[in-house]
């Protein structure tokens, strides 16, 4: 072990790890200890107080579901999408790599705001419902809780896609057909080897997509408004508007034991399904 | 063809038009908003016009905030790859225990919410005394920014051929000419793609800046925010029209540089 310890490329990164050992680890480790010391020493009662509030149970629903439903459409949308990026001749996946690529490389500000004109009751979606008969008359998505959905997914949807292709192009094709030649229908081959094949991509996706919903700032500020709260939204508030710190760091630290559980969760079931392969 | 794959076929053509026209849309509404005169953002617009651009020239604080954003961005990335790289090589070559924690950890400010991150420095560089903002930025960014590099660049390294290295030195290099002529080379399309995605992710960051800009030193995001929503004009849809623009450059300079499958995989 301590030889081990001995080899010099260590020192290399000892710059990047005590930079984020200073300004990262330990602020949140202080955020943490804070928030769970009373004047009497060790104490969990603001988290007691924080969910005798039925208003606060309102807001964890909220984020939950919120951060649900956008997995869901992204989900629908990201996993034949990842199928069709990876399988499909050259033009049609440089468009869906263009598509994919250059959102990502424009702020979230500027997607939210460009959703508040969407959403509109004139807007995009609704004259587009309207034009396919889905609709009777002009309805403003903007500030509803579907309007949030179909916003933040569009905003996310590139972290399901790519995990899901990354994974799809690696399969190889020929245990599909190997599949066939052994008499297995498409469904079948589908169910059996190549989906499976793709669970530890879906799984990161769905990793990715949940947790940046759960902890979404940005857009449901400019999406649906101060009557929606969620834990991030409340925190934000708590910090910048209420000048609430305890309220505040209490749910911070729900809102970071809920992100590292969704990392820590997700990396073991990823793990767990590549090495049943 | 069989009907359940010609399903499958037509499923996939689905997929990737929905896509396409999903991701799209915003992009495509702002532009064709910021031409237009409507103030209310009618669409299709009434009448093309150019008067929201013209605003752009005395909109209050926009110039200011996207010099700071520059700054900031330019900092948090040089010093990202600087650090990043170095901690990467670590990884890779390096033979000691806890590689794959330092690595998770390295990665991990992406993973988690960046307004409770935020928060905890904001706190922290209070406690250390730390009050002047844009410094305290542009030291925030830094770790927003090292998580691209370290991943990318791991990455790059880990397909490296390192007795390449070897090789040059057999035929003459001296080792300090050797990393240059071999070894930075063949990271510099990873240096290329995480630096234009830690560039981006510090220019877009919103949740942790908040808590560090004040009335005079604000970031782009921070600035637009407020405009959206104290004066609801095309304005802002003329400034977003400008940024779609230079992620456009952006997007033909990475694919020249680097390609853009490659970029897919950042």
């Amino acid at each position: 072990m301590t030889r081990a310890f001995r080899d010099p490329v260590i020192l290399l990164a000892v710059p990047a790890v005590l930079y984020l050992v200073l300004l990262y680890a330990l602020p949140l480790s202080w955020l943490l200890a804070k928030s769970s010391t009373g004047p009497g020493g060790l104490t969990i009662k603001p988290y007691i107080d924080f969910f005798a509030d039925p208003f606060n149970w309102r807001v964890v629903g909220n984020t939950l579901g919120s951060a649900f439903w956008v997995t869901v459409v992204c989900l629908a949308i990201g996993f034949p999408a990842g199928f069709a990026l990876a399988r499909a001749g050259a033009l049609v996946q440089i468009a869906m790599l263009i598509s994919i690529i250059l959102p990502l490389s424009v702020g979230v500000v500027v997607k939210a705001f460009a959703w508040q004109i969407v959403l509109r009751r004139d807007g995009v979606v609704s004259q587009f419902l309207l034009a396919i008969g889905v609709w009777d008359e002009p309805q403003r998505l903007l500030f509803t809780e579907p309007g949030l959905v179909l916003g933040a997914a569009n905003i996310f949807l590139p972290f399901m896609i790519l995990p899901i292709y990354s994974v799809v192009k690696l399969i190889d094709p020929r245990l599909s057909e190997a599949g066939a030649t052994l008499g297995a229908t498409p469904l079948y081959r589908f169910l059996r080897v190549t989906f499976p094949l793709t669970l530890p991509g879906v799984v990161s996706g769905i990793a990715f997509v949940f947790s940046m919903s759960v902890s979404m700032y940005v857009i449901p500020s400019l999406l649906i408004g101060d009557r929606y709260q969620t834990l991030s939204t409340l925190t934000g508030r708590s910090f910048l508007f209420m000048r609430n710190e305890q309220l505040g760091s209490t749910t911070a630290v729900i809102l970071l034991v809920l992100a590292v559980s969704i990392v820590v969760g997700s990396g073991w079931l990823a793990k767990r399904l590549g090495s049943t392969e | 063809m069989t009907a359940v794959e010609r399903a499958a076929q037509a499923l996939m053509w689905i997929a990737a038009t929905v896509t396409v026209v999903f991701l799209m849309t915003p992009l495509v509404v702002t532009v064709a908003v910021s031409f237009g005169s409507s103030s209310v953002f009618t669409l299709p617009p009434p009448d093309w016009s150019l008067r929201w651009y013209d605003r752009l020239t005395n909109a209050r604080g926009l110039w200011p905030s996207l010099v700071t954003s520059i700054e900031i961005a330019s900092f948090s990335t040089a010093v990202a790859l600087a650090l990043g790289t170095l901690c990467a090589i670590a990884l890779v070559r390096g033979r000691f225990p806890g590689r794959e924690a330092i690595s998770t950890f390295l990665v991990s400010p992406l993973m988690l919410p960046g307004l409770v991150i935020g928060i905890a420095m904001l706190q922290g560089f209070k406690a250390a005394g730390l009050r002047e903002p844009l410094s305290s930025l542009m030291l925030a960014h830094v770790v927003i920014t090292l998580p691209y590099v370290v991943r990318t660049v791991v990455g790059a390294l880990s397909l490296f051929d390192f007795s390449l290295i070897d090789a040059a030195r057999t035929l003459g290099c001296s080792y300090p000419k050797a990393l240059t002529r071999v070894l930075v080379p063949a990271l510099a399309p990873a240096f290329i793609t995480s630096g234009m995605f830690a560039f981006l992710a510090s220019m877009d960051n919103y949740p942790i800046s908040i808590f560090f800009t004040d009335a005079w030193t604000k970031t782009l995001p921070i600035q637009m925010l407020q405009y959206v929503e104290e004066n609801p004009d095309p304005t802002i849809a003329a400034i977003s029209s400008g940024l779609v623009v230079l992620a456009i450059l952006a997007l033909v300079v990475g694919d020249r540089l680097v390609g853009l499958r490659k970029l897919a995989d950042f």
